[in-house]
């Protein structure tokens, strides 16, 4: 039999529910409590597409260090799931902690040698004390928390604040709660081996971090941009990013006399609708945006390809998933980025950003506003399923009062009044941008019929070959400025000259980080340059040029950003290793570190010297 | 001539509106439809309605999906800005202007292709939701831009230019928009002008969704015997059950009726409909007994027009979701931005 793990502080947990069970709820506690005790966690929901009875996972990664990545490996599994039991065993580390409820006995053959078995007969405690079958389902999870605060050696006063916290205005919920909490904690004193190997310390490096999830912070994101019309159409794991901005809406913005609405917001019949009203919205001088995810993106193509030819500011949200139809789609991917990045009809490219935490998604979502008008295109905010619905650690939200919305090139009745030159489609500036006038502005000046291709300097209709080109490479002009306008690559150098770098994006950030400190340890260093937006600057291409080989690792089959390197690039692919996971489940560092180990010793054999023939 | 520009002088003494514009400033460029087209009487329909009510062109928005009809905002109202947007998506895109500005006038421009098959779901969601609009659906049953198709209007029965009967059932708009909650829903004839125009004056001042089905010949696809859109058949068949006078709130009635042939509407703005009934029983307030009218009628082969439904007082989607009066697009930091204070809040309960 394997030692048992012993660590502090730096361990990974694994809850193996049913869902639909209120178990969400208790994770969610388990893993907060945690934090308040000051160490950084990172968790993670696993849930299929399905309300009540299937398979779902809580990953809680406990780690001083911060490593809010996943790391792969379970150290101690909450097995409360008989469907799922045969594999939950064995995820577990050798040396690990099963822990499961011993109501019914299980076969020996059911565990394994080389780790620790903990039952508690959960179901017997809870039908002794609960006569109501809800009850004994939701006090069960709490039960089951409450026994692995002794187990872990957790503060039980942190759990009781946060309780009293989270019932705050159903006072009458926290007795009861803390009841069940304090039977299972009493229960594993008493009867269970206290504490396990692995157990939680006070410790002080939580700091102001918040717990937040990314669509709850893009969509704060937009109401700080300015944002006042959306249109949705439900798709996870988009939809509860709507969600938290109706409810940051309701928070922030009615007027407080009247009580009255500064901002519209639509459930749309569909993709389609929901797009075709954020355009609407945009051509009329709103800042619009719609969240959803790939297939929702596959819908709203032909539009897209309306908004860039009709230059009208659009902000997408889209939270990247797993393929079409119900399963995968409730796991993670970044897969949407070439649907994304060439949407629609024609010759067409598009602005993508690349936040890699909730933080980020917040200030991007509200950026993503000002980009929008600057540029009178859609932009699109590539979150992805990992950052959208996990609660992740990140540094607290920040803006700037002084702060002020951008809208671009907006000729006003002033200007107009005063005979300045309009032309809808005309380049004055050379940075491709033109300038646009709203709806009503102007007794006699300024109108245009906005239409997708046919038309010249002056919004003219024409079929000219010559005039449609001329468009065009305008186009061209104004996405090149968006390369100076989306946020810059994040670049770090190893600590000694390296030939190999290394590119990345988004969700893969905290895995990317620690696999960096796990590879350097064994003697690899890397240069890393973290993607921030595209198209890419040319700070990108310097990167690549500056290496022999880049390992570009993203969470898709078809090495999409890869792809796009090398077409935006003209890039040799021999010179772009792609390191690719998309199991639909989160980025691990071992993942990395191994792909990346693996893939260099190929590229760094030395070769046999050539026979002499 | 299409390919040569509209002069733009014209007589020094041509009728001047309240607000000194002539019929001629709510024109457009000239029309590239078939000579005789009967869409080009709806877009002088829409001209002469606006010019009537004076209104400021540019406070006018004009929106189209992909089709004949929708070509039709170019030729008129040139001073309003327009949007040529996706074929069949005009309602979605009509529905997030009104959301951004409520101030202008909306009016949506669309055919039987656009609203009937492609966008019939849009059709029908943008009326559910009671946007502020006038949608005006320029019904000819066929695909004119695409040679003659059919389209979802076309009757059962109605044969088309080359000789096909159509056996599909045919889509009544006018039936979906009253089951739908429009609150303002006509059907006219484009060859009916003094049918049409106080139709379009009294849905532009609509405070909801005024729906018009305008049966509106292609003269160069749906004009033949054995079709039910053409201009004699539906001359021979149009069942007007009401004429409609529109007479704005301040003008008095000058208009000489006899008793109990005559209503007055007065709407939510103060402007008034005055409805010269035709048919004396027929309730234009009365949804199910207008819905059952239109059924029976239309099994007749007959094509009922007039004023079909009004609610005087309709709430629109601003008035469902509650926004503020003012247009959401010219709101500014103030108003939008909770700023540092509140977001170090919002920060405080999550840790």
């Amino acid at each position: 039999m394997s030692q048992p793990i012993t660590s502090v502080n730096d361990f990974v947990v694994k809850f193996a529910n049913v869902n639909g069970s209120g178990s969400a709820s208790a994770n969610t506690l388990f893993a907060k409590s945690i934090l308040r005790m000051g160490v950084p966690v990172a968790s993670r929901n696993i849930f299929p597409s399905n309300i009540q009875g299937l398979p779902t996972w809580y990953e809680v990664r406990v780690s001083e260090a911060g490593h809010i990545g996943r790391r792969g490996g379970v150290d101690l599994m909450v097995a409360m799931n008989p469907q799922t039991w045969d594999k939950d065993v064995a995820e577990l580390e050798p040396g690990g902690y099963l822990f499961y409820d011993s109501t019914k006995p299980m076969p020996r053959a059911k565990f394994r040698e080389d780790i620790t078995v903990i039952g508690m007969p959960l179901t017997e405690i809870c039908n002794a004390e609960y006569t109501d079958a809800r009850q004994r389902q939701l006090f069960k999870n709490i039960i089951y928390v409450g026994a692995l605060s002794a187990l872990l050696d957790m503060d039980v006063k942190a759990i009781e604040q946060l309780i009293s916290e989270q019932f705050q205005g159903k006072d009458k919920l926290i007795q009861p709660n803390v009841h069940a909490l304090h039977m299972g904690r009493d229960y594993a004193l008493k009867h269970l081996k206290c504490p396990l190997g692995v157990t939680v310390r006070h410790a002080d490096a939580v700091g102001n971090r918040i717990f937040i999830d990314g669509n709850s912070a893009a969509a704060l994101g937009a109401v700080y941009g300015g944002a006042t019309v959306a249109a949705w159409y439900p798709i996870t794991p988009s939809s509860s990013l709507a969600e938290a901005f109706m409810r940051h809406c309701r928070r922030y913005r009615h007027d407080p006399q009247t009580k009255d609405a500064r901002y519209a917001i639509i459930q749309a019949e569909d993709e389609l609708a929901s797009i075709g009203i954020v355009i609407g919205a945009g051509w009329n001088g709103a800042r619009a945006f719609t969240a959803t995810s790939g297939p929702g993106i596959s819908l709203m193509q032909e539009f897209i390809g309306l908004a860039y030819f009709a230059e009208i500011p659009a902000v997408i949200f889209d939270v990247q998933r797993g393929g079409p139809s119900t399963g995968m789609p409730t796991r993670t991917q970044q897969s949407d980025i070439l649907s994304c990045a060439y949407a629609s009809h024609g010759d067409t490219k598009h602005v993508l950003l690349f936040p890699e935490d909730p933080r980020e998604c917040f200030e991007m979502g509200a950026q993503a506003f000002d980009l929008a008008d600057r540029l009178q295109t859609p932009i699109f905010v590539m979150l992805d399923l990992d950052i959208g619905m996990n609660d992740w650690l990140c540094e607290p939200l920040a803006w700037d009062d002084r702060r002020r919305m951008d809208r671009g090139k907006v000729m006003t009745h002033d200007e107009l009044e005063a005979g300045k030159d309009f032309g809808r489609y005309l380049d004055v500036d050379g940075d491709g941008i033109p300038y646009r006038t709203l709806p009503g502005t102007h007794p006699t000046r300024g109108a245009y019929f906005a239409r997708g291709t046919t038309k010249d300097r002056y919004a003219r209709y024409s079929e000219e070959g010559p005039v449609y080109v001329d468009n065009m490479d305008r186009l061209l002009r104004k996405f090149e400025t968006a390369k100076k306008l989306v946020p810059a690559p994040v670049r770090q150098n190893a600590r000694h000259p390296t030939r190999f770098g290394v590119l990345y994006f988004g969700s893969t950030t905290p895995a990317m980080k620690e696999a960096l400190g796990v590879l350097e340890g064994r003697g690899i260093h890397l240069d890393t340059m973290r993607l921030r937006g595209f198209p890419f600057s040319d700070e990108v291409m310097r990167f690549v040029a500056e290496h022999d080989r880049i390992f570009v690792v993203e969470q898709n089959r078809d090495a999409q950003l890869r792809t796009l390197l090398m077409s935006e690039g003209s890039i040799d692919p021999a010179r772009l290793v792609p390191v690719l996971h998309y199991d639909g489940t989160p980025i691990t560092e071992r993942f990395i570190t191994s792909a990346i180990a693996e893939k260099l010793s190929v590229l760094t054999v030395t070769p046999l010297r050539k026979a002499v023939p | 001539m299409t390919y040569l520009a509209k002069p733009k002088l014209h007589h020094p003494q041509l009728p001047t509106n309240k607000l000194g514009f002539t019929r001629r400033d709510y024109e457009g460029a000239v029309s590239t439809l078939c000579a005789g087209c009967g869409h080009d009487s709806i877009s002088a329909a829409i001209i002469q309605a606006c010019f009537d009510l004076s209104l400021e062109p540019h406070r006018i928005a004009k929106l189209s999906g992909i089709g004949c009809s929708s070509k039709t905002p170019t030729y008129f109202l040139g001073a309003s800005h327009g949007f040529n947007s996706v074929h069949g998506r005009m309602p979605s895109v009509l529905t997030g202007a009104n959301l951004a500005n409520r101030d202008l006038i909306y009016l949506g421009v669309s055919g039987d292709g656009d609203s009937a098959s492609i966008g019939l779901g849009q059709f029908a969601h943008s009326i559910r939701r009671g946007v502020n609009m006038v949608y005006i659906v320029e019904n000819n049953g066929v695909y004119g831009l695409t040679k003659g198709q059919f389209s979802a209007t076309a009757d059962p029965g109605s044969k088309s230019k080359r000789g096909v009967v159509n056996t599909d059932a045919s889509l009544d708009m006018i039936g979906m928009a009253l089951q739908l909650g429009a609150t303002f829903v006509a059907r006219s004839f484009s060859g009916d002008k003094a049918q049409l125009v106080p139709l379009i004056k009294g849905a532009i001042t609509h405070n909801g969704a005024a729906f018009i089905d305008c049966i509106s010949p292609c003269v160069a696809f749906n004009n033949h015997p054995g079709s039910t859109k053409s201009f004699d058949y539906v001359r021979a068949h149009n069942d007007a059950v009401n004429r409609l006078d529109f007479i704005t709130g301040r003008e008095e009635i000058t208009a000489d009726y006899a008793p109990g042939t005559v209503e007055r509407v007065v709407q939510h703005d103060g402007s008034v409909l005055h409805l010269r009934k035709l048919h004396t029983d027929y309730d234009p307030h009365n949804r199910i007994s207008a819905m059952n009218y239109l059924q029976e009628r239309q099994a007749a082969g007959e094509i009922v027009t007039g004023l079909l439904y009004v609610d005087p007082n309709p709430q629109d989607l601003h008035g469902h979701l509650r926004t503020v009066p003012k247009a959401l697009s010219s709101l500014d930091e103030a108003d939008l931005i909770p700023g540092s204070v509140a977001l170090e809040k919002f920060n405080a309960g999550l840790r």
